[in-house]
């Protein structure tokens, strides 16, 4: 019995211990989210959160559909494939409400060096320029088509 | 692109783990360092340490609760970032932190601490009055209870602590290696030796960080240094830093004669943009020379006064060491991409949550703490047998 009084202090942190479990348990119960784990090791309801974003990107069919002249041009070019919210950015409010939402003209200078600056760790058959070398702040387009990249005179693309 | 050289994927231009990630290992090694020291007398029987072991305790609880505040201020969101300590989880070795901390923060340290100053903190609450009466009131947790048998069961119940402690240690460093080593994607970190580099670095950080402290609180309360205490920790410094050094050279050696893709990019790293925090200051400054002091300690007859000075600067070189060695690991792991055909630059932000001020402010809030500890609770053979006499 008297082991048991002068251990007693130990008890008292055992105590401690527990109550700090508690604490722990508690405060977790009110931090987890309560779909947290429904799916997996993340909160379910993210998923409907997320699905009820808006939508910021048009498509290249919402492009298509009025500006026809644009993706005849593009259709023969190296640029087919190339989305037009890839260079445009996301233009869903102009699709939307195509009058009074009207996108700004983007300098060439800027946009094409953005996936034509030269870089050893391309593909050797990538088209590819030292920008300041190659054009020394003309814009592209003074040359190229932007929708269908061939040089205005026919020469090599 | 600023600061960028070759070619990095977009994702890899900005370092996502600044300096404050690098502070996270460096801290939690001095913790694990300073409780392995104080294991040494308290498992191991090495009586010549003795005057450490109780700073040593208190040194590594000071570093531990500043240890996840790097980690908190890089996560941001005060409003949710504790919940990084309630939300632990097994399937992320990241998400066990809330498990390693809490288990090696309430049952190893401060039951360690509390066991050892038990019949202090019971002596003090009798003796003090106002405030301090009531803060020693709380620490004896209503228990007044300092017969000699209750201390015997306290003096057993506390090897066993240090005893679990020890591997609680290696846990708890080998944790933070883990981390890293797991990552296989990064080459630079990508490797199971590193839990155990980072364990035996955290040893030599940790007994170099309390072999500094002691002499430099010896000196400032103007007693004398025992010099037999710092003599037994400065060769135990010596043979780990050994065994820690062999193995980050075994490290180095693999990689090399291994030779894998990633080994031009690597090499040609570490023979630039981390030449002077790698091979200047890990290597040469902060591992060698310190090294080379220590083994000059062991094998000349120096006098007294040449033994402090170069334990001092062995030390404080070391704890330089050891922690340019966390910014290579965490900094230069995000150098290179992934490519291995460019590389990023890191610039240490000011005004910044993870500037270079707050990163010295967390650097010395531990040593802020171990005043407040020490004073509360004072680690000194001469203040306990003083209080001991009195008490009795």
């Amino acid at each position: 019995m008297s082991a048991f009084r002068d251990a007693g202090h130990l008890l008292r942190f055992a105590g401690l211990f527990v109550l700090a479990f508690i604490i722990f348990l508690v405060v977790r119960k009110v931090v987890v989210p309560k779909s947290f784990g429904e799916y997996g090791h993340y909160r379910g309801a993210s998923i409907g959160e997320i699905a009820a974003h808006p939508a910021h990107f048009a498509g290249h069919q919402a492009c298509d559909a009025c500006h026809t002249d644009i993706a005849d041009e593009k259709k023969g070019g190296k640029h087919a494939h190339v989305n037009c919210e890839a260079c445009h950015g996301a233009l869903g409010k102009h699709a939307d409400d195509p009058a009074s939402v009207t996108p700004a003209k983007l300098d060439t200078a800027v946009l094409c060096v953005r996936c034509h600056a030269a870089s050893v760790a391309k593909p050797k058959n990538f088209p590819q320029v030292d920008a300041a070398d190659h054009a020394n702040g003309v814009p592209c387009e003074t040359c190229h088509k932007p929708h269908n990249p061939a040089l205005e005179a026919g020469g090599a693309k | 692109m600023n600061g960028v050289e070759g070619f990095m994927y977009p994702n890899e231009v900005e370092l996502v783990w600044s300096v404050l990630i690098v502070l996270y290992p460096y801290i939690t090694g001095l913790v694990a360092g300073a409780f392995i020291l104080a294991s040494l007398e308290r498992v191991f029987r090495v009586d010549a340490v003795k005057p450490t072991y109780r700073l040593a305790l208190l040194t590594a609880l000071s570093f531990l609760l500043v240890a996840p505040l790097p980690l908190q201020l890089h996560l941001g969101h005060p409003e949710r970032s504790p919940e990084m300590y309630f939300t632990p989880h097994s399937t992320s070795a990241m998400a066990m932190f809330g498990y390693v901390y809490l288990w090696y923060l309430m049952a190893v340290l401060v039951f360690e601490i509390w066991l050892d100053y038990r019949r202090e903190i019971v002596l003090r609450a009798r003796r003090e009055r106002g405030l301090l009466r009531l803060i020693y009131k709380i620490m004896t947790l209503g228990s007044d209870n300092i017969s000699e048998r209750s201390l015997h069961i306290d003096e057993r119940v506390g090897w066993v602590v240090t005893l679990i402690g020890i591997p609680s240690a290696f846990l708890l460093h080998g944790y933070v290696g883990f981390i890293f080593g797991s990552i296989k994607a990064n080459p630079w970190w990508s490797s199971p030796l590193m839990p155990v580099v980072f364990i035996f670095s955290a040893m030599v950080s940790g007994i170099a960080c309390v072999m500094v402290i002691y002499m430099a609180t010896s000196k400032l309360r103007g007693t004398t240094i025992d010099m037999r205490c710092v003599d037994t920790i400065a060769m135990y410094l010596f043979y780990t830093f050994i065994i820690d050094f062999s193995l980050e050279m075994l490290d180095l050696v693999h990689r090399i004669y291994e030779a894998d893709e990633s080994f031009r990019s690597l090499n040609f790293m570490v023979h630039t943009k981390l030449y002077f925090s790698h091979i200047v200051v890990q290597i040469g400054l902060g591992t060698l020379l310190p090294l080379v002091l220590l083994a000059i300690t062991q094998v000349a007859k120096l006098s007294e006064m040449a033994r402090k000075r170069t334990y001092a600067l062995a030390g404080a070189l070391t704890l330089i060491g050891i922690f340019a060695m966390r910014w290579n690991v965490v900094i230069g792991g995000q150098l290179f991409s992934k490519s291995f055909l460019g590389y990023t630059t890191y610039k240490v932000g000011m005004v910044t949550r993870e500037g270079l001020p707050v990163a010295i402010a967390l650097t010395l809030l531990p040593l802020l703490f171990l005043w407040v500890l020490v004073k509360l609770l004072p680690p000194w053979d001469d203040a306990s047998a003083a209080h001991g006499a009195t008490g009795d």
